[in-house]
């Protein structure tokens, strides 16, 4: 077989076996990539007049938010603010929700994009917070919320599922301690949405921000927050809404309160595409699909006494997500002989999620993470499996 | 995992910066890719590129006249 430290080996048996889901899905369904396309072909910019090409763009992205109200059990369309990824969302939540002298909880299985606007407001407005821990599998410790829940304490913020771990947090349960303490309720579902069941209103959460281009199969550049109807966040962003143009402010009502300029619209249009086969094809089934293939992958390798696993994978109530180490190597080394090598994607490093490597001791070597989506195959996780074992036996 | 032999590794503060190096880099036949950044240098992750160490002044030179940032420049095992 022909290696070449400087390009890949040419008689692999796939081309390239992109398994790094969770930074972004590469595959996307046809119908989402032909309603990019035919979006750029016939849409103007919505909401600023009612011409034809302004029409179709305005009403596109109105069924899409109609779609995703829906999907998540949003208070309606007017609750769903579109943004260009889901660190925006975070950003205009966290830095619009808190004043001077409040307290936050939230954990460390955040990622920078929770993180660091967290650290801003600390700086910038003395907003103080609390981080709660994990257990050695990163698993949240769940009982410390309410233990450190203190008379100025105005909200958690806390992630569906680790972007690292895959671990998933009890929702139901955090946001019933919400609800009891008065408390917001700000959920980072940048993992989870469009691949694990999210209730809004079961789960008495105020603000929920996602991403497009992960678990809901759409284009890079889309993203939002849900709001529920009596949050009130302030702008992040002023600029032109095509409504109450002589207004010196951004106008009260949402959702274009939270929105200034033109929106992706051309991505929107794909992520209404992708929604609706998330739709057809049932969350559900996507998710057990995903954990099956984890599964597999994760028994594939349950003999090799090299290779670590971080995270709890005795439930399948998690993402498909598998962080592993081989022996002490550097995790970007790994990840780079498994790219150049044998030609399989995956992330090595810190993840952005500082916190949580920390917690797994694993600052300095990183962790090599391997992430699974629907459209993965069996094939693909046993040639991932065959390489780890040709790494761990040489 | 593969025998390794000396190389020379760049680290950069910036993506910005690296991709800039893997640009020059290709534009003037340099033969070199972008690499995780080795434990050895960064545990904050990033890109690094690898080349080989005689391209070490020829490197430097395109940095200069280009105004590229970088953090290190290292010959180590890789």
């Amino acid at each position: 077989m022909h290696i070449s430290f400087w390009g890949r080996k040419m008689d692999t048996k796939f081309e390239n076996v992109y398994l790094d889901n969770a930074a972004t899905t590469m595959h996307k369904p046809d119908c989402v990539i032909e309603a990019v396309v035919n979006a750029m072909r016939t849409m103007g910019n919505a909401g600023r007049t009612s011409n034809k090409g302004a029409m179709d763009s305005g009403r596109i992205i109105f069924d899409t938010r109609l779609k995703l109200a829906q999907l998540f059990n949003a208070d309606g369309p007017a609750q769903v603010v579109f943004t260009k990824n889901s660190t925006e969302a975070l950003n205009i939540a966290i830095k619009g929700l808190f004043n001077k002298g409040d307290h936050l909880i939230s954990t460390v299985m955040e990622h920078n994009s929770v993180l660091r606007p967290i650290y801003a407001i600390e700086k910038e407005q003395e907003v103080s917070h609390t981080f709660i821990g994990t257990d050695k599998k990163g698993r949240l410790l769940i009982d410390d919320i309410e233990k450190n829940i203190k008379s100025n304490t105005k909200a958690l913020i806390v992630t569906h599922a680790s972007n690292l771990s895959g671990n998933v947090n009890d929702l139901y349960t955090i946001g019933e301690i919400a609800k009891k303490n008065e408390l917001l309720f700000i959920v980072d579902a940048s993992q989870t949405a469009g691949a694990y069941p999210i209730d809004m209103k079961k789960m008495n959460i105020d603000v929920l921000c996602w991403t497009g281009h992960k678990g809901l199969f759409g284009p890079q550049g889309t993203g939002g927050l849900c709001v529920r109807k009596g949050v009130d966040i302030r702008p992040f962003t002023q600029g032109g809404t095509g409504v109450q143009s002589y207004l010196e402010e951004q106008p009260a009502e949402m959702p274009v309160r939270l929105e200034a300029g033109t929106l992706n619209a051309h991505g929107i249009a794909g992520l209404n595409a992708a929604i609706t086969f998330i739709h057809d094809t049932g969350i559900d089934n996507i998710h057990k699909r995903e954990i099956c293939l984890l599964n597999r992958f994760r028994d594939g390798l349950k003999s090799l006494d090299m290779v670590s696993f971080y995270g709890d994978y005795d439930t399948d109530e998690r993402t498909a997500i598998a962080a592993i180490n081989i022996a002490d190597y550097d995790s970007g080394e790994v990840s780079d002989e498994l790219e150049h090598r044998f030609g399989i994607s995956t992330r090595p490093g810190a993840h952005c999620a500082p916190l949580m490597h920390k917690a797994f001791g694993t600052v300095e070597q990183g962790i090599v993470r391997f992430s699974f989506s629907y459209f993965n195959t069996e094939d693909e996780v046993d040639y991932a499996i065959e390489a780890i074992r040709k790494l761990c036996l040489e | 995992m593969r025998q390794k032999s000396l190389k020379l590794i760049i680290s950069f503060s910036t993506t910005n910066d690296a991709l800039f190096c893997d640009s020059l880099c290709m534009n003037n036949s340099i033969k070199g890719r972008l690499i995780p950044v080795p434990r050895e240098i960064s545990a904050g992750c990033g890109h690094a590129y690898m080349t080989e160490p005689e391209n070490k002044e020829e490197i430097l030179k395109l940095f200069e006249d280009n105004e590229v940032m970088y953090e290190e420049m290292r010959i180590m095992l890789y």
